[in-house]
């Protein structure tokens, strides 16, 4: 119960860190700007954003009805913009927590047994790198068949490698450490040693991953579904990119795609920031140099 | 391991690599052949095909026996006449729709790249030099904010700036169709078109040369060298060209042509935009029509030149680096 309250203390800490760092602020900001959007989306919407105007109200501009206007079915960009916060962040924070379940499992298991173990998984994830990491992804989504959870599947499938990696190096050098070496002096259990000793000692470790992730897994959503392979259930900013591109209207509407690409700009931008200010504040030395 | 040097090293890297591309052609067929449904159903769905029609065409694209008979005759055909079968939509051979796309895409990248290159390094020198100024603090969040920008989205930005709004460059495509120009005319028609993609191209790979240039040149000015030719009473000027900026350059070269999986992911994106008729294009064209054959054609060249190129850059380091060519560690 102790180790909890440290490592939450930890976490708490970095936390706090973060928001005095510039770039870390913005980024924590306009995250959560986005969460309460994607969260009250069904309170922020006009009208139903998969609910076609057919064929009275195709591609109006924007009006006082129709706030960013509609698409060439009729159907209210606004609200398909509020709820492309929703998918993103879906896919976002799911591919994320998947893949980050995944590769620190990975890398556990590896760093931890070492040996023969490690060598073949090391071999297995370093196949996984050298494969081309868009194009693996598209022909998966392909064949899979769109939706949302198959591309959530299909980023984790593509992502864990490097996170095993990071994990495992990390697993490396704290399974050497004296207070792993004093459990198992007691008896401690392999799964008590991975999960009780090394486990909460990569969790800062795990969160840093947590938040490239997010931004890889909304830029590779976004990728897939304006190439055509979102989930035709749902309405995300990539797919509106896509029926604006392959209608080919989109040059003479502008409307229909500066609500997208901005949504995704943004959000893709200051998560970016937030994992250069993630990446600074975990360097070692870094309170101290900023004399905190 | 008897072998020594850099002999064994080179082999032991060798092998390594024909095994993982060895690997990725099983995976390859095992993928696509685990699609739920019938290819051949899905595509020619005419009901009146009669029977013997579809054992023709499952013939044909090599779909016919058992796995392992398919196995066995995707491996002949593919390692005996480099076939990679027939396309569904061309009806012709993968690698001749392939091949057909490649020089229009290296005529791209080529030309970014290079571009990016020049520019990118010489921006992140100048702000590594300047650590710490404003000068260096925009050009890292401008850097950082441009390649954060998915590509697609930077394409789409273009368009609608340079092409609709101020009407300077064509929409999409690679020459004007129907114009049938020839000589200086055509040049200057395809040079027209290939501005925006490349710009494309430019602003994200910009942002990765000026990051790595810029921590390369503050790995370098802290060296003893550096302060050595200060301390010699030469001009700041004179350091920084003939002493930093030559040793902060070498490690760029390197990384240039590594991150291959990186430039894919662009090209696919930036060709698909501007409706440049590469295999970025063909790929995205391949993904809507269902063309598995290519789909799957065009993973194992993109896969197979990404571990040639790993194993150059390998092999390469192996040759510079004194450790391997005596310990031959690995």
């Amino acid at each position: 119960m102790s180790r909890l309250v440290t490592l939450l203390q930890r976490l708490k800490d970095y936390f706090k860190l973060l928001l005095t760092h510039k770039m870390g602020l913005v980024g924590v900001v306009v995250f959560v700007i986005f969460g309460i959007i994607a969260i009250f989306a069904p309170f922020l919407r006009t009208v139903d954003p998969i609910r076609t105007g057919l064929p009275v109200n195709v591609l109006t501009p924007p009006s006082s009805q129709f706030w960013f206007g509609t698409d060439h079915l009729g159907r209210d960009i606004w609200s398909q913009t509020i709820y492309g916060a929703r998918v993103a962040l879906l896919v976002g924070l799911t591919g994320a927590a998947a893949t980050v379940c995944i590769g620190t499992l990975v890398g556990l298991i590896a760093g931890y047994f070492g040996k023969i173990l490690d060598e073949v998984i090391m071999r297995i994830v370093d196949f996984f790198m050298m494969l081309p990491g868009l194009p693996l992804m598209i022909i998966l989504a392909a064949l899979l068949g769109p939706s949302i959870w198959n591309i959530i599947l299909v980023i984790s499938i593509t992502y864990w490698p490097w996170t095993a990696r990071v994990i495992r190096s990390q697993v490396l050098s704290i399974k050497e450490r004296a207070f792993v070496e004093a459990s198992r002096s007691v008896g401690a259990s392999d799964r008590l040693l991975i999960f009780g000793e090394i486990l909460p000692n990569v969790v800062p470790l795990m969160f840093a991953q947590a938040i490239l992730l997010i931004t890889e897994a909304i830029y590779a959503e976004a990728v897939l579904a304006f190439l055509g392979l979102g989930d035709p259930t749902t309405i995300s900013w990539g797919m509106m990119l896509n029926f604006a591109f392959e209608s080919g209207l989109m040059h003479r509407k502008i409307y229909w795609v500066v609500p997208p690409i901005a949504s995704i700009v943004v959000l893709i931008i200051s998560l970016t920031f937030l994992g250069t200010a993630v990446s600074d504040i975990m360097k070692p030395g870094y309170r101290e140099a900023r004399g905190l | 391991m008897a072998l020594k040097g850099f002999a064994g090293f080179a082999i032991r890297k060798a092998s390594g690599a024909v095994i993982t591309i060895f690997v990725i052609i099983c995976a390859n067929f095992l993928i696509f052949r685990l699609v739920p449904g019938d290819p051949i159903r899905l595509l020619f769905r005419d009901p009146r095909a009669s029977a013997a029609a579809m054992a023709a065409l499952r013939a044909r694209f090599g779909l016919d026996g058992t796995l392992w008979d398919q196995f066995v005759a995707y491996l002949r055909q593919l390692f005996l006449h480099r076939d990679m079968g027939l396309s569904f939509v061309y009806g012709e051979p993968v690698w001749d729709v392939i091949a057909g796309r490649i020089p229009q895409t290296l005529l791209l990248v080529l030309i970014g790249l290079f571009i990016a290159g020049v520019v990118g390094t010489l921006l992140g020198a100048m702000a590594g030099w300047k650590t710490g100024t404003k000068f260096d603090s925009v050009v890292v969040s401008f850097s950082l904010s441009m390649y954060s920008i998915p590509t697609f989205a930077m394409g789409i930005i273009l368009l609608m700036i340079f092409a609709v709004t101020l009407g300077l460059f064509p929409l999409g495509g690679m020459y004007t169709r129907g114009a049938d120009l020839t000589g200086w005319a055509y040049v200057r028609d395809v040079a027209r078109y290939l501005v925006l993609p490349t710009a494309a191209i430019i602003v994200w790979y910009l942002g990765q040369y000026v990051i790595i240039t810029r921590s390369s040149m503050q790995d370098v000015l802290d060296q003893d060298y550096i302060a050595a030719a200060r301390t010699k009473g030469l001009k700041e000027s004179t350091v920084l060209r003939r002493h930093a900026l030559r040793n902060a350059i070498l490690p760029v070269v390197t990384i240039t042509g590594l991150d291959l999986a990186f430039a894919i992911a662009g090209v696919i994106q930036v060709e698909t935009v501007f409706r440049w008729p590469g295999i970025g294009r063909l790929m995205y064209e391949s993904v809507l029509k269902r063309d598995y054959p290519v789909l799957q054609g065009l993973f194992l060249v993109f896969a197979v030149v990404i571990v040639l190129a790993n194993l150059l850059v390998d092999l390469t380091y192996g040759y510079l680096d004194p450790r391997i060519k005596v310990g031959g560690g690995s």
